[in-house]
């Protein structure tokens, strides 16, 4: 590769592409030194911990959380902590984490050894999507590090099973010790009782990256992108009508009318947040500032940055019904609510999509919501109500028209994607 | 555990494991003033916790679980 890091100057400021600075190439251990030289370790715990904290960094998984509280959650915990880079992206519809996986695995490992710092672990995982070119990519640079001997703590690079619910935090647990990656109830936070009944920090790939370059550059810097209540720059999945999904680094602030190309190519409705995220009305949306604060106060969240402008010749509802019928498929088959309700309302959603559903359907589909909802050991039958309750609420029309036999959308193609052919789990071996 | 070792009487709440029960129902048999069943069988516990007349009920329900999925929790939350 021809390409020389080194001339690129750091990345400043809030246009800046911090996490992302040379998009679809992957960056060598030299050209990653180049750029960011070696891990900034801060030289004790705290001082990372502060750092984090003055910067304001949350997680990018999906939660959200201030990230120092959960570095400090651990480190307090009694017992020898483990760090879990996770990178397991089991969101058919995100990309953003295999891209930086792909593109500065180093990035990622350096945050992985500085969150080792903060917690004062001794052990580090890679738990990373079943993608074969990134694996290969983070094993790699795994190697890379381990010859030049740069990192202070271990990694073990663990594959993740191609599951909707593979990166939940137990699920994580769990597969590393060798287990199946099944959510388990757990009455006991991972970040008390973890791995081997360590202490456990479980962070996304995307949080680990900025917490790399905030130990390089300082709280400050990282300020220098977003707003001041959601700093950093962000990764965002983008899917707009007639363009292939993207990855795009971003920050809190920015106009969704831009962002989603909402002038360029009007939208049906807006999904913010991914499969367990929110169904909007595209008008709605429109005015909107990408930050969590907005969202909120229309119901949605941000989630792990995905965000869907639904063309207008789509239609939300049979949209909808495929999305949440292979959420049903991707239940664990755990708990008796999950088991049962997502199958019956995935059902139900493909009957009121077609023509002529009966609106008892309908009322099926709210009442089970109801039944599944904070039922389960972890929380995908409440995403997946979220998805479904937004859907009765902004595709209301939509319901009535096919209720009485008719659809808006002439495109009966599938927009959102989906793992072909869709393998719901079977065996144990789907889970490992 | 989850004991906080106080003398007063503490609070007392039934914990429902969702990955080890399978729905026998015997809990909301024992105890229905607090436990229903959904649609399809499975426990639906009520909020707050398990008034004093109804604690010889609530550990009978943990007991006789056919899965061991109920546990009784003292003390606050967790």
């Amino acid at each position: 590769m021809t390409t020389q890091p080194s001339d690129t100057a750091v990345p400043q400021g809030a246009n800046a592409r911090r996490l992302l600075p040379l998009a679809g190439r992957t960056l060598t251990l030299e050209q990653h030194r180049a750029l960011h030289g070696p891990p900034a370790y801060q030289g004790s715990a705290q001082a990372v911990i502060n750092e984090v904290r003055a910067a304001g960094l949350t997680g990018r998984g999906g939660a959200g959380f201030p990230t120092y509280r959960k570095l400090e959650a651990v480190l307090n915990a009694p017992g020898r902590a483990v760090v879990v880079a996770n990178g397991a992206e089991g969101e058919p519809a995100s990309y953003k984490d295999r891209t930086l996986l792909y593109s500065d695995p180093h990035l990622v490992l350096d945050g992985l050894q500085l969150a080792a710092e903060a917690v004062q672990a001794r052990q580090a995982y890679a738990y990373v999507h079943p993608d074969q070119r990134v694996l290969r990519q983070v094993r790699e640079a795994v190697a890379d590090r381990l010859r030049a001997g740069i990192d202070r703590v271990p990694v073990t690079v663990v594959e993740a099973p191609p599951r909707f619910i593979a990166g939940q935090e137990t699920a994580v647990v769990h597969r590393i010790e060798g287990g199946l990656a099944l959510p388990r109830y757990a009455p006991v936070r991972v970040t008390e009782r973890g791995i081997g009944g360590a202490p456990t920090l479980v962070q996304n790939v995307e949080t680990l990256a900025h917490l790399a370059l905030i130990a390089r550059y300082g709280a400050g810097w990282f300020r220098g992108a977003g707003t001041p209540e959601e700093p950093g720059s962000l990764l965002a999945t983008v899917h707009r009508p007639n363009a292939s999904p993207k990855v795009i680094e971003t920050a809190a602030g920015v106009a969704l009318r831009e962002l989603l190309g909402l002038d360029g190519y009007p939208a049906r409705a807006v999904l913010i947040g991914g499969y367990h995220g929110t169904w909007l009305p595209a008008d709605r949306v429109a005015d909107l500032p990408l930050t969590n604060a907005a969202l909120r106060a229309h119901g949605a969240s941000l989630g792990a940055g995905v965000l869907v402008a639904l063309p207008v010749d789509s239609c939300g509802l049979r949209e909808t019904a495929r999305i949440v019928s292979y959420l049903a498929a991707e239940s664990a088959g755990q708990c008796g609510p999950c088991l049962n309700g997502l199958p019956r309302i995935a059902h139900a959603l493909t009957a009121l999509a077609g023509p002529g559903a009966h609106p008892r359907e309908r009322a099926d589909v709210s009442r089970w919501a109801g039944q599944v909802e904070r039922r389960g050991a972890c929380h995908h039958p409440d995403g997946s109500m979220r998805l479904v309750r937004s859907a009765l609420t902004v595709f209301e029309e939509e319901l009535w028209r096919h209720e009485h036999g008719t659809c808006v959308a002439p495109n009966s193609g599938a927009f959102l994607p989906l793992p072909s052919p869709m393998n719901p789990p079977r065996t144990d071996e789907d889970w490992r | 555990m989850t004991t906080n070792g106080t003398s007063i009487a503490p609070a007392t709440r039934l914990r429902l494991d969702p990955t080890k029960c399978s729905g026998h129902g015997l809990c909301a048999e024992l105890l229905g003033e607090h436990i229903a069943l959904d649609e399809w069988g499975y426990p639906i516990i009520a909020d707050g916790d398990i008034p004093a007349p109804l604690l010889a009920d609530a550990r009978r329900a943990v007991t006789d679980c056919p899965a061991l999925a109920l546990r009784l929790d003292r003390g606050a939350r967790r």
